[in-house]
């Protein structure tokens, strides 16, 4: 037995049960979902009527938009974010924890009663930004209930949430990079420029890669925060006049509120592929091998 | 090497046994197959005076048969229908579930419901027990679901308010509506801070249209069998033209004001609101203030009345049978029993759905709650055939008339098609 | 040089607080609404004008607070345990080992992230209904055993390890599993703890599939429990005092957790030295 085939023994091993859980939990009932994507609604047999009516629905393709908005709004906003707190933190010798547990804040709190929060903060008569928007004489806003700065007010409140879990991460891979990169650049005569540059950079990557895969992922599936924020006992979410509905909030109303499963499913097999693809692009482009 | 495969055998058994172990907490429908005790599960959203309610009546329920023990579930309001359709995917829903009257063609043609054994009830009796309302839930010519208590609307309005703006009673047509609303409602720096009447599309304001001003009107919402939209007549586009007027040029309130009508009106900064019957236990709870409820107005002084109606149900879910079904029968019949239908009206503040409690004085003369059972001698339940896609639909156009300053009559036809096409939709898939 | 250094950390603060009253203003308006009767909660007012405790004696009276307190606590320990443990193996074979297929397997276990949960929930119930896991703490549990996220995290992090740290480990005659385990695992102790607290978090908020899955009071995690306070019947009747009070009890001992972990990144950060 070579020393490859033995190596490759060991990590079959080792992947064995994670495999086989990822096959029997999330692939299989994956695979049932996008079968049932070409079920008539409350029959079998098969039909490519749930493709036909999503691909002539106006609100599918408006869903569709806005969530290629959320993703470029948001990821960048709160990469740069993380990143430069992160970085921040770092040069402060005082008060480090109390930072990072400040700005983790709003990653750990409840998503309702912050977004309720939120609701009540971006109120158009009596809200808490446009009293200060007032104050800086600007004239009040409609935020949440305006077609054009809902989606926006929305990408704020993610922003706000997410940053502070990019900055973790962040933090955990500026303090996995080996000291002795530092030490000897700094031997070196680097300045503190070059090392940010030559040295830091270039080892976030494989963090900046994960960072930005699942940050696009997660901002592909955005939902929690545009029910929270725009859904009512009453109105579905995302609105007004689907101005913030995302694939998968016009996934759930369909599926769980107009009893369309196979309809949804069929929306949910779009995303699928629309990931997948993004995704793809991502890790060839920022993929780079790094040398030691 | 060898360690390896140990400890990942390790880590793969006690994922399993994990598994198996806590794989008998699950709930079953086990049929007493042992003893003679049957158990049933009852389904139902969350909602605090409901549930106590119900716990309580099943408690009297098994003492007087010993024999079912009935199991209470209730969920979250917004994840009640996602629970039904897992579970019922599954075959693992409960016996019994409750649900909104307007979700019946649904539930029905997704196959969660049977109809009501005839041998229980048949349908001749079903319409002499209830109110005439509950008509509008047959389905197919049958009944698939019966209510124990029934809503209809009234005008909540804040008395302090009213007293202020020297108002002496609530209005007895919408033209005073208007007015007295225009005098509570304030404006500072072009925002609004306080409005006089609560637009509420989203919650009732759609069937204070539809089913009221519609039909005080003159127009018909529907037509007999409901498979078309009536509303396309001059009368109908008049109806719908005052209600938009009310916010568009009285300006007498905003869709969005302080979170919506209900929340501006608990918080003492709306004169007036359209609401039900189960509004009542929220307001003794958080208004601070004093506040009434009145009657629906009516277009001319003494003009016809109208009103609508709605409420929950409780369906067997398919497939239940033999004695699973016989006790849910039982059970059944317990909660529409007159005695429980006053009780009910005690606590969650619903008001008896069966036709010999509508004259009931005592009910009649309540100042909160007379409005109410006055309002059902004219109410409608609007024959919905998909409750959510067709208030979205008001809501969605309402709002281009409110955020978009869209004409009010190329809305009232867009709107008027929209819901045509809900139906036609329905009405295709079911033929197939 | 030194004064330089000085003025940067000076800005540094300044630009931190700045940024701290923007956090802390949303959250800290959860804490004060949870202190104010309902009718005062509606009027919008940052600070109560009446204290107002009764919100937490009936979460402690009414409710089954603290049974689904411990409930969220069994699930979220379980889960975290086995994700951390699963993850970074799954992470360190794929950074570390060269073996046919390790590309198709890292992109299909990447493909499960992109699936939303959402879409998911009918299968997993039919699932559980089938082996009998509904309403159990296995049901609730089973799908975030491991995690694709946790696998991708720690995969990214084992790609930092040196290839020279583990061959020397192999030339000492470790076996495979040591070198994982006392080797590698070292080397990422703090995205370890970084993940340790985002899936224990994940967990701790995590309410569609929970909500599905339990039919009973006394199995229900926080979140589900939460939301029982937030139904209404076609508007009205939220009780958001409650609703606040119980999200900033839940929020405590995140806080705590998180100081604890953050000693031993630090910790384990100084300890971190290549022998």
């Amino acid at each position: 037995m070579s020393l490859q085939s033995r190596r490759a023994t060991t990590a079959y091993i080792f992947l064995a049960v994670p495999l086989l859980f990822f096959l029997g939990i999330r692939i299989a009932p994956t695979i049932y979902a996008f079968l049932m994507s070409f079920f008539k609604n409350g029959g079998t047999g098969f039909t490519l009527q749930n493709y036909q009516q999503m691909f002539t629905s106006h609100t599918f393709w408006r869903s569709l938009l806005n969530t290629l908005l959320y993703v470029v709004i948001t990821v960048p906003c709160q990469l740069a974010i993380g990143v430069g707190l992160a970085l921040m933190i770092g040069r402060v010798k005082r008060l480090k924890g109390f930072y990072r547990m400040v700005y983790f804040l709003p990653y750990i709190t409840s998503q309702v009663a912050i977004s309720w929060v939120w609701r009540l903060m971006y109120d158009p008569s009596n809200g808490v930004i446009n009293a200060f928007l007032g104050w800086m004489g600007i004239p009040a806003q409609s935020f949440l209930q305006s077609t054009n700065e809902s989606l926006m007010s929305v990408s704020v409140v993610i922003i706000w949430q997410a940053s502070g879990f990019a900055m973790l991460i962040f933090i955990a891979g500026l303090e996995a990079i080996p000291k002795m990169y530092f030490e000897a650049a700094r031997i070196d005569g680097a300045s503190p420029w070059q090392i940010f540059w030559r040295v830091t950079w270039p080892l976030l990557n494989p963090t900046l890669v994960f960072l930005t895969v699942t940050g696009v992922i997660g901002a592909l599936q955005t939902f929690t925060q545009i029910e929270n924020l725009t859904g009512s006992s009453g109105s579905q979410a995302g609105g007004p006049l689907h101005s913030t509905i995302s694939m998968v909030v016009y996934t759930y109303n369909q599926g769980f509120s107009n009893f369309n499963l196979p309809f949804a499913s069929a929306v949910t097999v779009v995303l699928f592929v629309l990931i997948l693809l993004v995704t793809v692009v991502q890790l060839r482009i920022l993929n780079r091998s790094f040398e030691y | 090497m060898k360690r390896a495969v140990k400890v990942t055998a390790i880590g793969f058994s006690v994922l399993m046994m994990t598994g198996m172990l806590s794989g008998c907490g699950g709930s079953s429908n086990a049929s007493g197959s042992s003893g003679k005790t049957v158990t049933i599960t009852y389904w139902q959203y969350t909602y605090p005076s409901k549930v106590t309610e119900m716990k309580k009546l099943i408690q009297q329920f098994q003492k007087q048969n010993p024999n079912i023990k009935v199991v209470e579930q209730d969920f979250p309001y917004d994840q009640y229908n996602q629970k039904v359709a897992a579970a019922m995917h599954a075959n693992q829903g409960p016996d019994i579930l409750n649900l909104y009257y307007g979700w019946i063609p649904q539930y029905v043609q997704q196959g969660y419901l049977q109809p009501i054994p005839s041998t229980f009830m048949s349908t001749s009796q079903i319409n002499n027990y209830y109110i005439p309302m509950v008509k509008d839930s047959m389905y197919n010519g049958k009944y698939y679901a019966l209510p124990i208590a029934v809503r209809s609307l009234a005008i909540f309005y804040n008395k302090d308010m009213f007293q202020k703006a020297g108002i002496s009673g609530p209005p007895q047509t919408w033209n005073e509506l208007i007015s007295d609303a225009q005098k509570m409602t304030v404006y500072q720096n072009g925002k609004l801070v306080q409005e006089g009447f609560g637009p509420d599309v989203s919650g009732q304001g759609y069937h204070l249209f539809q089913e009221i001003l519609l039909r005080q009107w003159g127009g018909k919402p529907f037509s007999a069998d409901n498979k078309k939209v009536t509303w396309d007549t001059p009368a109908g586009l008049q109806a719908f033209q005052y209600w938009m007027d009310m916010f568009k040029k009285d300006k007498i309130g905003d869709m969005n004001f302080d979170q919506g009508a209900a929340t501006a009106f608990q918080a003492g900064k709306a004169g007036m609101i359209v609401d039900g019957s189960f509004a009542i236990g929220t307001m003794k709870k958080s208004a601070s203030f004093n506040w009434g409820v009145a009657p629906i107005p009516t277009k001319t002084p003494g003009g016809k009345q109208e009103n609508f109606g709605s409420y929950w149900v409780n369906g067997i879910a398919k497939g239940v049978s033999g004695a699973q079904l016989q006790a849910s029968e039982k059970f059944i019949q317990f909660l529409d029993s007159t005695a429980t239908e006053k009780d009910w009206l005690n606590t969650v503040g619903e008001l008896p759905a069966a036709a010999s409690l509508a004259s009931d004085q005592s009910i009649l003369n309540d100042p909160i709650y007379g409005p109410f059972e006055q309002g059902l001698k004219y109410a409608h339940a609007t024959f919905f055939v998909n409750e959510t896609t067709e208030r979205q639909a008001f809501i969605d156009e309402t709002n281009k008339i409110f955020l978009q300053n869209a004409p009010v009559s190329q809305v009232f036809n867009e709107l008027t098609q929209k819901e045509q096409a809900i139906r036609d939709k329905y009405y295709s898939s079911q033929s197939n | 040089m030194k004064s330089r250094t000085n003025v940067t950390a000076i800005v540094i603060h300044i630009v931190l607080w700045l940024g701290i009253v923007v956090v802390a203003i949303p959250f800290l308006w959860m804490i004060l609404s949870s202190l104010k009767s309902l009718p005062e909660f509606y009027s919008f007012d940052f600070l109560p004008k009446k204290w107002d405790f009764s919100a937490y004696t009936y979460i402690f009276q009414q409710t089954q607070y603290l049974r689904w307190y411990g409930n969220s606590i069994i699930v979220g320990v379980i889960v975290t345990a086995s994700e951390l443990f699963f993850a970074s193996l799954v992470g360190y074979t794929l950074a570390k080992f060269r073996f046919r297929g390790r590309g198709a397997i890292f992109v299909l276990i990447l493909s499960t992230m992109m699936v939303p949960t959402e879409l998911l929930v009918i299968p997993w119930y039919v699932m559980s209904a089938w082996l009998h896991w509904t309403n159990s703490f296995w049901g609730i549990m089973f799908p975030g055993m491991i995690e694709a996220f946790g696998v991708f995290l720690m995969r990214q992090f084992m790609l930092g390890i040196p290839d020279d740290l583990l061959d020397a480990a192999r030339i000492d005659g470790m076996t495979e599993f040591n070198i994982f385990l006392r080797v590698a695992l070292p080397q990422v102790k703090s995205s370890l703890s970084a993940l340790g607290i985002l899936t224990f978090l994940g967990n701790w908020n995590a309410y569609l599939w929970p909500v599905i899955i339990i039919s009973t009071q006394g199995m229900r995690t926080l979140p589900v429990g939460i939301s029982l306070f937030s139904t209404a019947d076609n508007g009205g009747g939220l009780q958001w005092n409650l609703i606040m009070g119980m999200s900033t009890l839940a929020v405590i001992p995140i806080v705590l957790v998180y100081f604890i972990f953050q000693r031993q990144i630090v910790e384990g950060i100084a300890l971190t030295g290549i022998k």
